[in-house]
């Protein structure tokens, strides 16, 4: 995945690049199935590696597919930037439990309650399901209100409104009278 | 992409099979992994699938775009609803224990309701994105928008 992101970032030939991003989703996709998270490596293998390639494909074929070459401009400022962001990440990391510890906190708030009684209460085998649509209702109305939102936005963005279509129509009709 | 005989013919064969699993992962999302996002994705992909071949023109006749955007408000409303029906019924926002006699049917039934709005808006949302960008470019657009 490494090898992919650094790719990405040098390569200046945008179709490689989406064919790349493709390729990232869907080794993050394997190692969350690897991590035992098959409903995330589900969405990340369908909406990552399928529809974001299809539509970053279908944007290359409105804009160009190559980058111009930008202006080298001083990359210490950013680097350092970047560097010290990391080392804080990095640090913040050094606090947290380890993977699959048994007392981390995680596993103390309501991830107990989620799988003992959710047999019980919502009846249903798969649990993410349950926490998704049940528990956490209202997050999930949220996110599709988000996927909602940014189909609206791109309607109102690059759509032909009702009004450009006549506006195109009535050109269409003033180029054949004349 | 008018004379890509093999495509066509394999698209075709693959576009009821996609929308079938489509389907099976939209209501098996209780039992196996899945559910409303992941199956308006791929509902989605069968969509967007005959959109490269046949041309966004006749895409867009298979699904024209008032009824996709009368789709897209309606889960995102039957999501909504279904919370209020539980308001009215004496139950909290999104409580679905309330929409049967049985709080576990009524669960049930709330989640199958709350995902199949989720995988309705999912579809349009991305049938609507995929169709606008590939709109943009007259050569996918079958030279009509």
């Amino acid at each position: 995945m490494a090898v992919t992101g650094l790719a990405m970032v040098r390569l200046r030939n945008l179709f490689a690049v989406v064919m790349l991003s493709g390729i990232f989703s869907l080794s993050a996709a394997t190692l969350y199935v690897v991590l035992d998270a098959v409903d995330v490596a589900f969405t990340e293998a369908a909406v990552g590696a399928g529809i974001a390639t299809v539509l970053g494909i279908a944007t290359l074929a409105v804009v160009r597919t190559e980058m111009e070459k930008v202006q080298k401009r001083s990359v210490v400022g950013p680097l350092l930037i970047v560097l010290v962001t990391g080392v804080a990440l990095i640090y913040g990391t050094l606090d947290m439990p380890h993977y699959g510890d048994p007392a981390a906190p995680i596993h103390h708030h309501v991830a107990p309650r989620y799988i003992e009684d959710s047999g019980r209460e919502v009846g249903i085998p798969n649990i993410v399901t349950s926490v998704l649509a049940s528990y956490r209702g209202y997050d999930t109305l949220g996110e599709t209100a988000v996927i909602f939102t940014a189909a609206v936005g791109v309607m109102v963005l690059l759509g032909r409104g009702r009004r450009r279509r006549r506006q195109d129509q009535r050109e269409k009709r003033r180029e054949a009278a004349e | 992409m008018k004379r890509k005989a093999v495509l066509r013919v394999t698209a075709k064969m693959l576009i009821p099979m996609i929308m079938l699993f489509a389907l099976y992962v939209q209501f098996h999302g209780d039992f196996g992994p899945g559910g409303g996002f992941q199956a308006g994705v791929i509902f989605a992909s069968a969509f967007i699938l005959y959109a490269l071949l046949f041309g966004v023109a006749n895409a867009r006749r298979v699904a024209p775009p008032g009824f996709v955007r009368a789709s897209l408000s309606f889960g995102v409303l039957l999501y909504a609803g279904v919370g209020v029906a539980g308001l009215f019924l004496g139950g909290n926002y999104l409580d679905y224990s309330v929409l049967a006699d049985d709080p576990v049917h009524g669960q049930h039934l709330g989640i199958m309701l709350i995902e199949f709005g989720v995988g309705t808006t999912v579809a349009s949302a991305m049938i609507t994105i995929f169709l606008i960008f590939a709109g943009q470019d007259p050569e996918i657009g079958g030279g009509e928008r």
